[in-house]
């Protein structure tokens, strides 16, 4: 039985409104065009009385609520009511913020205000408040994949937290590649020394954590669900199974050393007096002075040669560079000093030293004091024998030079231990058969390395890769957040690092997973919508099978039935819309967002003639940077064209084509898209909702043609959120195109 | 001074920065350098330089021990202290140079003819007589230095500048016969002496 | 005023006849306004400047400063040390920090010490005059001295290496000091602050032994100044004060330029400003007459 709907308005003549707008027409509007049953003005609406006066008007019946003040951005705490639906009309930072206060100005400004009045309550009448789903219940229980330092220390967190967790580890034993080591960079000031890596430490106290269980000698032979509700297969060496429910995952497995064995200069394979940095920790951690691997003899001088295989375009190098290798090299060269004497030389032949960070400076310097020798080289060749000579060139005293030494250690980068790339494996399932890029894709994807979670997706069963292999889904904007909701990725899998970055990162992934498995427990979407409980449906009757949708879900939150049909799993979803976008038949929708909020929106603001010279620009903005951006151009008194009409949305991949064709058809004269930047170095917070609007919108010529409008009244632009100066001129740069074209035929 | 350099030579011969370390001033400030170069960008002179100080640097670390000390580089020092203050890694570069310098002057392996070199053994030379510099003598022996001819021909060259500074009266003929000297040069002398003689000792012990 | 006491080291430049006698003149007619007694260390003996080093070593020439402090100490206990020479106060304050951070040259100079009758208790700051200025008597103390403001003069103010680093002045920059800028508008006359050769190096002891590359890099001191509009250079070095003033007819001769450009010691301005006379502010030290000034203190 549907309820009854009530709606009411509010209008708030604080901040300068009252003076500046017809708050009387405002009303009016609300009502005549709005069909807004009540409309209740106040001349300060987030101030206590204010917000009661809302909470009085739900507690007597309002069901939908369209509140006209501040940026929808503005005051949230106040105008927080999660029992109705709700919707902000902007007219202070979209409005008398954007318009110069004068009496010239006064009836656009107006007729701006109005519109916003008119397209918030027509996005009221066609929304329904957003309901949890009760698909599922809280699971607290996380997941960490890895036992090495950053598995650990997530699972510490998190059981730290209150929070159950289970750790799967490949390998025999907790500890990773950091219990072959002899110390760690120091993580404590005066980081002047080396420190124990107290990986001994981190094991007892795992074991004996009655929070955490640990699954050695195991692997994840099955993933499957979403968060909340992930079901997995702990697959032992020994070939039993245990099937077990998680809340959430952390992905923490780590990196294995760059083998240098191609690089022939450095005879790494023929000389057992050529280590690899990782090898050295043996050597040191063995017990006494170092002794080098040929014969035994303790060791008086050691070259540590830098960035081997390293950030070079090269095939077969790593294009990247492991961040750690520089103070690695600083470590061990002290390990030579502390082990086998302060005359033990011990030579750093670097080109770009990199230390990051305050400690890293602290510990370069403590190097120098111990007389660690630093020569900017660039290592040519490592010559094997009794004594091995490095032949170098000086890039300071630009001369070809060489050193002698017992010992040479090579600083080899970090490769991820990351599973398949799940976007080479549908590539592959979509390339037509017997096709030269079919075999391509077969051949790499025989040599990609086996699945890591196995996940039960439809697109792919592993993370997805940012770069090199590395699980993320950007670096800095959206560290731990992979492609795969409710599955984190932290330490050197997500990027290179050293253990203290890896135990910061483990400490944030794990928090990550925790929002996420408490989210899900709500119906709320993660991040970065979090809190949002709305979820998309689809209506089945209309669906055409075509799997657009789940095939251009960024984060594999859509799975196909047996006939093709999308199933949704709500809190893998994001929220983003790009689904709806996605959809030819407009079959997708959210409670409160869909093909309707937007499209009532655009239909409803009022359409002065062809002859009336005002124009009307829609201008569809993204709400995470665009729109922000838009109102800080309020905030710094920025003017915008009083023909633009801003209607957020969630992400530019959310945009249906029918908005544009709509809003073309009834008369406006211009359309500004504002996404985030896409491509390689994208900022989309959606991955790619941006790139995939900038396609999409590449295909609108066709309508325009048709509609013999000129092409330059639709625009796509990538807009950062400190784009404040830009984002108004790209609309006002609009407005002066269609000044120059002239005004659209199609005005009705 | 050439067996003393023979001793150091031999003594530290695989590593020169230790053999700094050991006897140039502020020598021990040295392996913090860090090569970023900003002392080369900052001198005044750097382009007199055949190695700025940043490759002294790493020339001393290098072990170019003959190339370091028989270089004119460090004679380039007009002690503006402009690479002291923007060192990053507190090296006392301009001290570092004075140090290197005046090393290599004990050593013996100062290139021939080295102006600064011998200006400042004038400068030393003069204030050591009576404690206090005598500038009419000094400026006469540095005309001088390179011999009677060049001495003639410098005093002609600068007569005007020297009638200048007569007629403002800050240059006196007076300085030529008497001069400023200290009352006590007696005790003065014997403190110097002393200093010398430690200095000497540091020298000696460092070769040992 | 309350009268100030100062243990002064004037420097073998000041002494009479020599190149910067002027100096000392202007600084004892300004000091005499300003109520400021200079009580002269007794027997002072060369500090051994910034190129004796080539000649002494590390711990001769720091006990060259060692034996001034000392004799401070023991003359005029209690009193601070000033020095007018940018390297006299260099090395004075060098070598007292030397001996705080390294026992070894304290206890070697000592021992030297000891053996003119003399001892180190390395206890005495070590001040140049130009801070007395500014931190003791202040730019309002300064200005308030003044009988006849240095108005409608433009003086770009040179403060060169040593008065200006490794110590330079608390609160100032390496790189853009401004307190000569201030001293200069306290008098009231017209400061160039944006003066981009004012730290630049003239070369110094290097004017002797290297004149072409010294020379060089005065030329640009002195063209800099024309090109802001300086009617003069002031500057609180003695070294930077001769080398900039004394060479320009080289100058002018090597590069064909016609550079008449005065350079005034500040206490020069500071002296007339008060109302001293030509002579007494040492006007007629001048080898490049800086007829303005002549001009404001005849009026």
């Amino acid at each position: 039985m549907a309820e009854e709907k009530k709606f009411v308005g509010f209008i708030c003549t604080g901040c300068g409104i009252g003076e500046r707008l017809d708050a009387g027409q405002l009303e009016t509007t609300a009502k005549r065009d709005g069909k807004m049953q009540d409309v209740k003005q106040h001349e300060m609406l987030c101030n206590a009385e204010g917000v009661k006066m809302i909470q009085d008007e739900i507690g007597g019946g309002a069901t939908h609520i369209m509140i006209a003040a501040c940026s929808r951005r503005a005051k949230v705490e106040a105008f927080n009511f999660t029992e109705v639906a709700m919707t902000r009309a902007n007219l202070r930072e979209g409005v008398i913020w954007v318009r110069p206060d004068t009496d010239e100005n006064r009836e656009t400004t107006q007729e701006m205000a109005d519109d916003y009045i008119r397209m918030a309550c027509a996005e009221a009448r066609f929304m329904t408040k957003p309901t949890p789903s009760g698909e599922q219940e809280l699971n607290k229980h996380i997941l960490v994949v890895g036992g090495g330092v950053t598995g650990m220390t997530a699972a510490l967190e998190a059981s730290a937290a209150g929070y159950p967790v289970t750790i799967v580890e490949k390998s025999g034993a907790l500890g990773g590649n950091a219990a072959n080591w002899y110390k760690s960079i120091p993580s404590r000031a005066p980081y002047a020394e080396p420190q124990d890596t107290g990986i001994e430490g981190m094991i007892e106290l795992v074991n004996n954590n009655d929070r955490i269980t640990v699954h050695l000698n195991s692997t994840l032979a099955s993933t499957d669900g979403a968060p909340g509700r992930f079901k997995a297969t702990i697959a032992e060496e020994s070939g039993a199974t245990t099937e077990a429910e998680f809340g959430a995952i952390v992905q923490a497995t780590g990196y294995k050393p760059y083998d240098p064995s191609e690089l022939t200069q450095y005879h790494y394979k023929d000389s057992p007096d050529v280590v690899t940095n990782w090898e050295f920790e043996a050597l040191a951690k063995a017990g006494g002075p170092i002794k080098r691997p040929s014969d035994g003899k303790e060791v008086k001088a050691v070259a540590f040669v830098q960035n081997v295989g390293q950030t070079s375009k090269d095939s077969g190098k790593l294009p990247y560079h492991s961040g750690a290798g520089d103070l690695i090299a600083i470590k061990q060269a002290m390990y030579c000093k502390a082990l086998n004497g302060a005359d033990c030389d011990a030579t750093i032949l670097f080109n770009n030293l990199r230390t990051p960070g305050a400690a890293g400076e602290d510990f370069y310097r403590s190097a120098q004091e111990k007389m660690i020798t630093f020569s900017k080289g660039d290592v040519s060749e490592v010559v094997p024998g009794g004594e091995l000579e490095v032949k170098f060139k000086d890039l300071i005293l630009n001369e070809d030079t060489a050193m002698k030494a017992d010992l040479v250690v090579l600083d080899v980068g970090m490769m991820p231990n990351s599973g398949p790339d799940p976007y080479a494996q549908l590539a592959f399932e979509e390339a037509e058969e017997g096709s030269e890029e079919k075999e391509t894709l077969r051949q790499a994807l025989e040599v990609a390395p086996p699945s890591i979670l196995n996940l039960k997706y439809r697109q792919g069963t592993d993370l997805p890769h940012l770069r090199h292999g590395f699980n993320d889904s950007h670096f800095i904007c959206f560290p731990y957040e992979t492609r795969r909701t409710g599955i984190y990725a932290a330490g050197p899998v997500r990027r290179p690092m050293d253990m203290r970055q890896a135990q910061d990162d483990a400490a944030g992934a794990a928090m990550k997973a925790i929002q996420a498995a408490e989210n899900a427990g709500k119906g709320m979407a993660a991040h970065p919508r979090a809190g949002d409980l709305s979820y998309p449906s689809f209506r089945k009757e209309g669906c055409t099978q075509c799997k657009r949708c789940t095939v251009e879900c960024p984060f594999g939150a859509i799975n196909e039935d047996e006939q093709g049909y999308p199933v949704y799993n709500e809190a893998r979803c994001r929220r983003c819309g790009t689904c709806m976008g996605a959809c030819p038949v407009r079959v997708i929708s959210f409670e409160n967002y869909s093909i309707d909020t937007v499209g009532q929106q655009l239909k409803n603001v009022d359409m002065p003639d062809e002859f009336s010279e005002k124009p009307r620009i829609l201008v569809l903005a993204c709400e995470n940077d665009a729109y922000p951006a838009l109102d800080q151009a309020g905030m710094s008194g920025i003017e915008i064209n009083p023909w633009a009409r801003v209607i957020p949305v969630r992400c530019l991949g959310s945009v249906s084509l029918s908005w544009i064709t709509d809003s073309l058809n009834s008369g406006y004269d211009g359309i500004v898209l504002m996404g985030c930047q896409k491509g390689d170095d994208y900022q989309c917070h959606f991955v790619r909702g941006s790139a995939m609007a900038h396609e999409r919108m590449s295909k609108v010529g066709d309508t325009l043609q048709s509609l013999n409008l000129e092409p330059e009244r639709v625009e796509v632009y990538e807009v950062a959120i400190t784009d404040v100066e830009r984002a108004p001129k790209l609309i006002n740069d609009m407005a002066e195109t269609v000044e120059k074209i002239g005004m659209s035929p199609f005005k009705f | 001074m050439s067996d003393l350099n023979t001793a150091m030579a031999a003594k530290y011969r695989a590593n020169f920065l230790k053999e700094v370390e050991a006897v140039v001033e502020e020598g021990e400030t040295v392996k913090m350098c860090m090569q970023c170069g900003v002392c080369a960008g900052s001198c005044p002179l750097g382009k007199h330089w055949a190695h700025p100080p940043q490759e002294i640097f790493m020339m001393i670390r290098a072990g170019k021990r003959d190339e370091v000390l028989k270089s004119d580089s460090m004679w380039m020092c007009t002690s503006c202290y402009n690479c002291i203050v923007r060192c990053p890694r507190g090296v006392q570069i301009t001290h570092v140079m004075h140090g290197l310098a005046y090393y290599a002057k004990r050593l013996g392996v100062v290139p021939e003819g080295q102006p600064t070199q011998q200006v400042s053994q004038l400068f030393w030379d003069n204030l050591m007589k009576g404690g206090r510099v005598n500038e009419l003598k000094l400026g006469l022996s540095i005309y001088f230095k390179d011999g009677f001819g060049d001495g003639i021909k410098n005093a002609m060259a600068n007569q005007k500048l020297g009638m200048n500074m007569m007629k403002a009266g800050r240059m006196s003929p007076m300085e030529f016969l008497s001069g400023h000297t200290i009352k006590d040069n007696a005790g003065f002398q014997k403190i110097i002496k002393k200093a010398q003689e430690i200095e000497d000792a540091k020298f000696d012990g460092a070769a040992k | 005023m309350a009268k100030k006491e100062y243990s002064f080291y004037p420097g073998c430049s000041s002494q009479k006849g020599a190149t910067s006698s002027n100096y000392l003149t202007s600084t004892q007619s300004m000091c005499d306004v300003l109520d400021i007694t200079l009580n002269e260390i007794p027997d002072w003996n060369c500090c051994g400047a910034s190129i004796g080093y080539g000649g002494g070593g590390e711990l001769p020439r720091l006990t060259l400063s060692a034996r001034n402090i000392a004799l401070s100490e023991q003359h005029n206990a209690g009193q601070e040390i000033v020095a007018t020479c940018a390297a006299c106060w260099l090395a004075t304050r060098e070598a007292k920090e030397r001996f705080e951070h390294n026992k070894t040259l304290f206890d070697g100079a000592q021992q030297a010490l000891a053996e003119g009758g003399l001892s180190l208790k390395n206890q005495t700051a070590v001040r140049h005059m130009v801070e007395v200025l500014i931190e003791d008597i202040g730019y309002e103390g300064i200005k308030s001295g003044v009988k006849k403001p240095l108005e409608g003069l433009k003086i770009a103010g040179y403060v060169g290496c040593q008065t200006n680093r490794p110590f330079g002045i608390v609160g100032e920059s390496y790189e853009n000091p401004l307190y000569l800028d201030k001293m200069i508008e306290s008098v009231g006359a017209d400061s160039v602050p944006t003066y981009e050769k004012k730290v630049q190096c003239c070369g110094g002891a290097l004017a002797m032994s290297e004149p072409e590359k010294s020379q060089e890099m005065i030329k640009g001191i002195i063209e800099a100044a024309y090109d802001h509009g300086a009617d003069m250079i002031a500057t609180p070095c003695p070294l930077c004060q001769a080398n900039v003033e004394i060479y320009q007819n080289d100058i002018n001769a090597k590069y064909g330029t016609k550079f008449d450009m005065p350079v005034v010691y500040y206490s020069q301005l500071i002296s007339i400003a008060y109302g001293k006379s030509a002579k007494e502010s040492a006007l007629d030290g001048q080898v490049v007459p800086a007829k303005k000034l002549e001009e404001l203190a005849n009026k």
